[in-house]
């Protein structure tokens, strides 16, 4: 390498001080974080502040005959106890869904699901109002039951929804019964089915993403405080999307919006679990409307795990049709999609199923065609995005999965498959068979750094060895490798497809530097542990050459931060992210204009090196950003208006596709049903890397999830409809021990169409991982014909399988 | 999330605490290290009037060398027998047993007494203490009396304590010199209780075995032991067919129940694992 | 019910106050002093979020009442920096390492990693694995946790730390 001359490294030394772009910046929130002085919903007190808890239901299905509320309001220090009687002639007692459905706030005639809310008590602090919980006495007459939800539409299914018995058509379009939702089909259904009708192979199966729940550390909770002289209300709560949700609470409450005050502040946890609004955060809001002080809200972990929204729970059977030599034609996919009592589903509006249709993946799959069922069962509604964007982990599962049944079928290679099938770098951008335009991609280079450093080929090997030696009775372990080439759609997005209740899905950022040279900026999206307040300034550092440390970010004030639509699916880079660089851009050509106005020349005969404007051609000859925004504050150029500032709504012309390559190493001793994860290797490509640590935490965080999902992560119900698995004694949250190490790689291909190139990367690995486990798995056992091994892939279902192959004589 | 009210009472001498359970009666209930009771009364699964701690009685806790046997106050913490030295030496099973159970934070107030005395089917003291024929000192109204952990457990939560008793120490005979022996727990996940678990202490001469107990946790509704599938060990050199005899002993004799941890078929089988595993372990620690 | 007087030591300062029996420990730090550092992550005892110190051990502040603490001394996340206020080599080896991300988990897990490494000053992998078994983390997977500690381990035995992937 050259020696640097003195201009290159001065440029680098200045690059450095910004801890801009591509660097490992270490994180401006871990200050308060490991100190204990984070802000979170529950650590606020507030003068006379009281609180609310809920009386639930033990019943997954039963008439409400009647509630009596005399001895808990008789218990000193209770004040009031809201029942659905309360609420209706507000006109509260249901409230909208983000899938055009409602939800009830307090269950009025009848409760649908096990835990759900019949009464809201308030009291003078969470101990009273606790033992005031178990003094309101509600009577039911208990009702059969739907927890199978192919038995939702059977013709003498009981009817759950009897509040919209009579209307056969929703939101969507037509019901097909009384406990149908909605129908969706996308593709062309007639090519598919030819292609089907004389494919040399095909394959089918039923793959299951089953009920889990994102169960984010912190629960759900809120703090409303209803201001009776001025009429407004404050809300603090963990609002992954604060800006919808005030404009939720003022759809529903009649407060207009510039008097309601939505703060998120520090949030702890959400994917996908705090974007929707809960009957919590509405009997908060009631209770302090009608009682004029400040109620809280914080829901317990069974409360959380039980009745807030579920994800998954999509019975997907597969199909794809191929030539003999492994060319895929065709996919068919038909959805039965469970979504509980009612659909809560966290989708943007026009898109019932969310983002499923990317399910033809990273294929090159000319035909195809889906179709998704929504049905109700007596269980919690919902289902959000659980880290996965919009049902992208189901769509993704479902061809991963997919084409490993083909690959055994046709006694080929999983990876030798893939590769044949991929979509080719030079067809970017790639219009996929169900309507996706994928902005850029190189699956070849990823998928072959990945296998050389994973060495693929030695893997195989052993496993082949491994694979003689256990059918000699040389050893009772088998050992998986499972593979996962992924792409995730993520950034949502264009507002011609794209819309939450009607506001498009754009994101925004409002930047102002000071005349000292340091910036506040804002954006719409609200972190809940990504790190925008050091991600963002890092971009802002670059794009405006202010160091990063002198940039503060704010998030979660509904107030200051101009309207955005909040963080979930991957969006915030993608989206925020944009409107951020060319926030910055329109500052850095205002303050090119002041730089040529204060250096006397044309505002061409400039150019930008890091921090600075200099004159081409005369190094000596430059100004700091630092000295132009002094500048716009002290002597603007004539006829331009002071200050240094731009807010920008950014509308993405197009999602973002990040993608990778991941493998799993698996050993499973047969006779236990127990899977050691030997080695976990994941690639990612999110395009441009604005801060590598960060990442390496997010792919890390998002594959220990999917490490969950896969291997045990699940919420069940009884025949009867009791919930099973909402305490952390049942629902997998694997511990340090159980937790593989991560080996992380990348490659970069920039979005065409993005700023600065970026994709977005928070979800790309629960998504990537899910398959990849649960392939590692079926891999293993494939040699022994098992057939398709449903998740999760708890130690007892895979002893299962081993009974059924009979390996255990 | 939150327990129900009671009053508390902090006794320093387990002469008052006995005077106090009889004076409140079934209402009453001591307090070791709360793990499990106060897990319990936050879900008002259990909501008792009055809890009686006993962390203020020096004499509960300790482990002491008593001729041959080695006796463990019922409130000595987990922790504390995973660092005691002299149960390194004499009970090493122990310190293995002690390690599988919860976690870090748990084992420095979980106590040995609360893990046996209160009759829950997934602890794992209970098994192992029939294992090692250990015996609990109980005091109460009409004083004190041993009871072997063998006779000990009636049915899930139904222990042999009578109204007004607590377990004061743990009597347990040291095992030979040169002693094998093993605990091998099958679960989920670090922490949980066991799917199956098994502890297994053998004695061996000149590659026979010649004294082997075995107790199982977590697949009935009280721990097991073994007994049968330890007589049929003895005389053996524990080859692969009387292993494999013990192990179909074993299993004839677990009745687990079905809970997210597996169907009951599938605990049986793998407490006839664990019990395999921890006799290979336990052949290869025993000298003799 | 009639409230207990109660007095104890939280870091380094004497507390006395009025509390219910029934009143858990973390309720008592969070809402009667005002030590919110410690968090509510579930209702069962297996998250670990509420972690402190009491006389030298880990304790789960949610699964102890606060009448149970009448003497004691505890040490919270607010207690864990140095004496000139500067961050304690945990906290640091936190933030150097990107041990955290919605820091919610953060001051069980680092009250807990710093009594470890008191029982243990030079863990290895597993034993930091084992050791941190009683706290939960649904954000970063551990492995930056594990660096974290090792981080502080180093430091605090005055070796240098070599970073494998860095």
């Amino acid at each position: 390498m050259n020696k640097q001359t003195p201009i290159e490294i001065d440029r680098a030394e200045r690059t450095e001080k910004l801890q801009g772009m591509g660097c490992k910046r270490k994180r401006v929130e871990d200050i308060r974080f490991t100190q204990g002085k984070g802000n979170y919903v529950d650590d606020l007190k507030l003068p006379g502040m009281v609180f609310g808890d809920f009386v639930r239901s033990p019943h997954a299905h039963a008439r409400i005959i009647s509630i009596d509320t005399t001895r808990a309001k008789a218990l000193p220090g209770v004040i009031a106890v809201l029942t659905a009687a309360d609420l209706k002639p507000l006109g509260l007692h249901y409230m909208p869904t983000l899938a055009g459905d409602v939800q009830a706030v307090l269950a009025e005639e009848k409760v649908l699901f096990q835990n759900q809310e019949v009464a809201f008590v308030i009291a003078k602090d969470r101990y009273i109002a606790s033992d005031a919980t178990e003094l309101v006495d509600v009577v039911y007459e208990a009702l059969p039951c739907i927890v199978d939800p192919f038995k939702s539409m059977l013709p003498d299914a009981p009817i759950l929804r009897e509040d919209i018995k009579d209307k056969m058509v929703g939101a969507h379009g037509p019901r097909k019964h009384a406990n149908h939702i909605f129908e969706w089909q996308i593709g062309d259904k007639a090519a598919t089915d030819a292609i089907f009708d004389s494919a040399e192979v095909t394959i089918k199966e039923m793959l299951v993403d089953h009920r889990t729940h994102p169960s984010p550390l912190e629960t759900c909770q809120s703090v409303a405080s209803f201001d009776k002289i001025k009429g407004e209300l404050t809300l603090w709560g963990t609002f992954q999307a604060p800006h919808v949700i005030r404009t939720v609470v003022s759809l529903i409450s009649g407060l207009p919006e510039h008097k309601i005050h939505v703060i998120a502040p520090d949030i702890g946890g959400g994917f996908g679990n705090k974007v929707g609004a809960y009957a919590g955060y509405v009997c908060s809001v009631v209770g302090s409307i009608v009682l004029g002080v400040p109620v809280k809200w914080v829901e317990d972990r069974m409360e959380n795990l039980s009745t807030t929204s579920f994800a998954r729970d999509y019975h997907m059977t597969t199909e794809l049709a191929a030539t003999k030599e492994g060319k895929i034609l065709a996919m068919r996919v038909h959805v039965l999609a469970d979504h509980g009592a009612f659909d809560a589903c966290a989708d943007p509006s026009k898109w019932p199923a969310g983002f499923m249709n990317i399910c033809t993946g990273s294929y090159d799959i000319p035909t195809a065609h889906l179709a998704v069922d929504g049905v109700y069962t007596n269980k919690a509604s919902g289902g959000v995005a659980y880290r996965c964007s919009f049902r992208v982990t189901e769509a993704v599962f479902a061809i991963e999965r997919a084409v490993e049944v083909l690959a055994h079928k046709l006694g080929m290679d999983a990876a030798e498959l893939r590769i044949k099938n991929f979509i080719k770098a030079e067809q970017f951008p790639y219009h996929s068979a169900l309507g996706w335009e994928y902005d850029s991609g190189d699956y070849h280079t990823a998928m072959k750094k990945a296998m050389d450093t994973i060495g693929y080929a030695e893997l195989r090997k052993e496993q082949a060895e491994k694979r003689a030696a256990f059918l000699r009775g040389e050893t009772r372990d088998i050992m998986g490798v499972g593979i996962s080439f992924f792409t995730e759609i993520v950034g949502a997005g264009p507002s011609k497809n794209c819309d939450i209740l009607g506001i498009a899905m754009f994101d925004s950022a409002e930047i102002r530097i000071h005349p000292t040279g340091s910036i506040i900026a804002r954006m719409g999206t609200k972190s809940q542990g990504q790190g925008h307040e050091t991600t963002y300034a890092q971009i802002i550092a670059t794009e405006l050459g202010i160091p990063a440390d002198d940039i503060m970010i704010e998030e979660g004030n509904t107030d200051t931060a101009p309207y955005g639509l909040g963080t979930y699916g991957s969006r915030s880079t993608p989206v925020a992210g944009a409107a951020t660089a060319v926030a910055a851009r329109k500052i850095k050509a205002k303050a090119q204009m002041i730089a040529a106005h204060m250096l006397e020349v044309h505002e061409g005969d400039l150019e930008w090196d890091v921090d600075r404007f200099r004159v081409k051609g005369l190094p000596e000859k430059f100004k700091t950003m630092k000295e132009i925004a002094w500048s716009a504050y002290n002597s603007p150029p004539p006829n331009m208006e002071p200050g240094l500032e731009a807010v920008n709504y950014y509308e993405p012309p197009n999602m973002t596709y990040p993608f990778g390559a991941y493998f799993c190493v698996m050993d499973i001793d047969v006779d236990t049903g127990v899977a050691k994860t030997r080695r976990f290797y994941a690639l990612d490509d999110c395009g441009t890397r604005i801060n590598p640590m960060i990442i390496e935490g997010q792919v890390h965080g998002g594959l220990t999830e999917a490490f969950a999902c896969a291997m045990g992560q699940e919420i069940r119900y009884d025949e009867t409809g009791n919930v099973m698995g909402a305490s952390f004694m049942d629902f997998f949250l694997p511990t340090a021990v159980e937790t593989p190490h991560w080996e992380t790689d990348f490659t970069v291909t920039p979005s065409p169409h993005h700023p600065i190139g970026a994709k977005g990367v928070g979800e790309s690995p629960h998504v990537g991982g899910v398959p990849c486990f649960s392939n590692a798995v079926n891999d293993a056992y494939a040699f022994l014909n098992a057939g398709h091994i449903q998740m999760p892939h708890d130690a007892w279902r895979l002893w299962k399988v081993g009974e059924r192959l009979g390996l255990h004589n | 999330m939150i327990p129900g009210s009671f009053e508390y009472h902090r006794p320093d001498s387990v002469a008052s605490v006995v005077a106090l359970l009889s004076k409140l009666g079934e209402e009453a209930r001591p307090l070791a290290g709360g793990q499990s009771l106060i897990a319990l009364m936050k879900t008002r699964l259990a909501s008792p009037e009055h809890l009686i701690d006993l962390s203020a009685i020096a004499d509960l806790r300790g482990i002491r060398e008593q001729g041959n046997d080695i006796v463990i106050g019922a409130m000595t913490t987990q922790h504390d027998l995973i660092a005691s030295e002299m149960l390194a030496k004499h009970l090493p099973i122990i310190r293995e047993t002690a390690l599988v159970i919860a976690d870090p934070q748990i084992r420095y107030k979980g106590t040995l007494g609360g893990n046996v005395a209160n009759g829950d089917p997934g602890n794992d003291m209970p098994a192992l203490m029939q294992c090692l024929n250990a015996a609990y000192q109980l005091i109460g109204p009409k004083g004190e009396r041993e009871v072997l952990a063998r006779d000990f457990y009636h049915g899930a939560y139904d222990t042999a304590l009578q109204a007004g008793e607590i377990v004061s120490a743990i009597r347990i005979p040291k095992p030979a010199a040169g002693h094998g022996y093993g605990y091998e727990k099958l679960k989920r996940k670090i922490g949980d209780y066991a799917t199956a678990a098994a502890a297994v202490l053998i004695t061996m001469s000149a590659g026979t075995c010649t004294s082997a107990s075995i107790g199982l946790t977590n697949v009935s509704e009280t721990p097991l032991w073994a007994e049968a599938a330890g007589k049929a060990l003895v005389g053996t050199k524990l080859d692969e067919a009387s292993i494999a005899t013990a192990v179909a002993a074993a299993e004839a004799i677990t009745n687990p129940a079905s809970d997210m941890r597996g169907p009951a078929e599938y605990r049986t089988k793998m407490a006839g694992i664990m019990l395999r595993r921890a006799l290979e372990r336990a052949k290869s620690r025993a000298h003799g | 019910m009639a409230k207990s007087h109660i007095t104890l030591t939280i870091n380094g300062n004497e507390v006395e106050a009025l509390v219910e029996p029934r009143t858990l420990l973390i309720h008592f730090l969070r809402e009667q002093q005002n030590l919110t550092g410690a968090h509510i992550g579930c209702d069962t005892g297996h998250c670990g979020a509420c972690t402190v110190e009491i006389d030298g051990m880990s304790v789960k502040s949610c699964m102890t009442f606060a009448i149970q603490a009448q003497g004691a001394h505890i040490t919270t996340i607010e207690g864990v920096a140095n004496a000139d206020g500067t961050l304690s080599a945990l906290q640091e080896g936190f933030r150097i390492m990107h041990g955290l991300q919605c820091g919610y988990c953060t001051p069980g897990m680092i009250l807990r990693a710093h009594r470890l490494l008191q029982e243990n000053p030079n863990p290895t992998e597993e034993e930091i694995r084992f050791g941190i078994a009683g706290n939960l983390c649904r954000c970063t997977g551990y492995v930056n946790i594990v660096k974290a500690i090792q981080y502080a381990a180093a430091k605090i035995n005055g070796n240098p730390f070599l970073e494998a992937a860095q």
